[in-house]
């Protein structure tokens, strides 16, 4: 059955897409970290990510992941993810997918602003992307071969509390994670902090690529902290990653992220990069795809 | 091979299904949205009517941009990028935005519109723009307010 309704969910997505209009947003450069600004109402945004990875007592490999963010209301964004990942010399495959929810609570801007990320996961032992950093996750959990890690497969619920600070240009950012993997695991911890500030904080008059204010900047800093039984920093990785965010006229973001391990538990050297796309207009040309009112 | 609790799985399909219908409910046409649509659209208002609410001490904020000869161009950049969509290309407003060159929204004080623009109309759609640096919100609010003559006024004069 759902392999029926797949095909056509995809070609009316496609043209949805097509038939959207576009409209730049002003993108965050977190690739990890999230702040508390959620998408537009009725706004698709379609984005690649990438991140290679370095592995010692492994293959390097080179994990992907196609998003595509929605907003369903001005205080609600749902995400579909589906991950893959290459191991040189080894294979590439499918590792899975993710659902994750954002809302936010509040009405109006404060000094801190908090949103509630909601997530389920179904993802292969393979899922390289790092998109999160929780409980034990150490760069050896990665080594094994992909024939082996296929095998294991996570059913996970993740809840984050997004705390998020914008001032004077600058915005500030502290999530903190907590996973409950649905087989009876104990609950895992994690974090992510980050901060970011444009290049230039006034618009200059024409539209144009390399102006500053198209530049965002910053730095994210994330890792795991144990799990129920064994909270804190042991048997743990940390990485910190420079940010940049380039939000083109066009449309277009593009988003790069060198990342280096903190320990000896991480991954030495992360490299992440991701393009993306806002089609606004996206849900009424949905609805009306489906007889929705005109 | 680790497996899933069968009571978190039927959970997880359940409120999967109700956020799906409530999706559905949220964007189309069943009597519930259509009231909930007509309701916002009474209030689109919302838009001057949360002008009213902006604190005092928002209200009373001078647009630290006013005699910038470089911040109306801008504005009105920003406001084809970021606004436009929901209001219009010449800010007339559309079914799910107000029109801009109202005089609630022309007569509220800049500080008002600012307060406006930082905070969003969360629960009416629309988004915040503090993400926007502040004085690109105060281009913005330079070239909203001179919008003040209406578009269809001034094609009769």
């Amino acid at each position: 059955m759902l392999s029926r309704l797949f095909p056509s969910f995809f070609l009316i997505s496609l043209l949805a897409v097509l038939l959207s209009s576009s409209c730049l947003a002003q993108e965050n450069p977190y690739i990890v970290a999230y702040d508390h600004y959620m998408e537009e109402p009725g706004s698709l945004e379609v984005e690649y990510f990438s991140t290679f990875g370095t592995q010692r007592g492994g293959n390097d490999f080179h994990a992907f992941w196609l998003e595509f963010e929605y907003g369903a209301t001005a205080w609600w964004t749902t995400e579909f993810y589906l991950d893959a990942q290459t191991t040189f010399n080894d294979s590439t495959l499918f590792t899975g997918f993710r659902w994750e929810n954002r809302f936010r609570p509040l009405k109006h801007e404060h000094f801190i602003n908090p949103v509630i990320y909601i997530e389920y996961e179904n993802t292969s032992g393979a899922d390289k992307i790092l998109k999160e950093i929780e409980g034990h996750d150490v760069e050896a959990d990665n080594g094994d071969p992909n024939s082996v890690a296929r095998h294991e497969h996570d059913h996970e619920l993740e809840f984050k509390l997004l705390l998020s600070s914008t001032h004077k240009g600058w915005n500030f950012v502290e999530n903190t994670i907590a996973t409950k993997n649905l087989s009876n695991d104990p609950w895992e911890f994690g974090y992510a902090l980050g901060a970011s500030r444009p290049l230039k904080l006034k618009a200059t008059p024409k539209r144009c690529n390399f102006c500053a204010e198209n530049f965002i900047v910053g730095a994210e800093m994330y890792g795991g902290l144990g799990d129920r039984y064994s909270f804190g920093l042991k048997d743990t990785s940390h990485y910190l990653a420079p940010v940049a965010a380039w939000n083109l006229p066009s449309d277009w973001t593009l988003r790069v992220s060198p990342g280096f391990g903190l320990n000896d538990d991480s991954h030495r050297f992360l490299l992440r990069w991701g393009l993306s796309r806002e089609f606004s207009g996206f849900g009424d040309l949905v609805g009306h795809l489906f007889g929705g009112r005109q | 091979m680790r497996t899933p609790n069968k009571a978190w799985l039927r959970c997880l399909s359940a409120s999967t299904v109700l956020l799906f219908v409530s999706i559905g409910n949220a964007r189309q046409g069943n009597p519930d949205s259509v009231k909930a649509t007509a309701k916002t659209a009474k209030e689109k208002n919302s838009g001057e009517s949360e002008l009213d609410k902006a604190p005092q001490k928002a209200r009373a904020t001078r647009n630290p941009l006013q005699n910038d000869p470089e911040a109306l161009a801008a504005g009105k950049k920003l406001f084809g990028m970021h606004c436009a969509e929901c209001h219009g290309e010449t800010a007339e407003g559309t079914r799910r935005a107000p029109n801009l060159h109202d005089s609630q929204v022309q007569d509220a004080p800049p500080g008002a519109i600012f307060w406006v623009l930082t905070n969003g109309i969360v629960w009416h759609g629309m988004p915040v723009w503090s993400k926007l640096p502040e004085p690109q919100r105060w281009q913005l609010v330079t070239y909203i307010k001179s919008l003040r003559v209406r578009p269809e006024t001034s094609a009769n004069h």
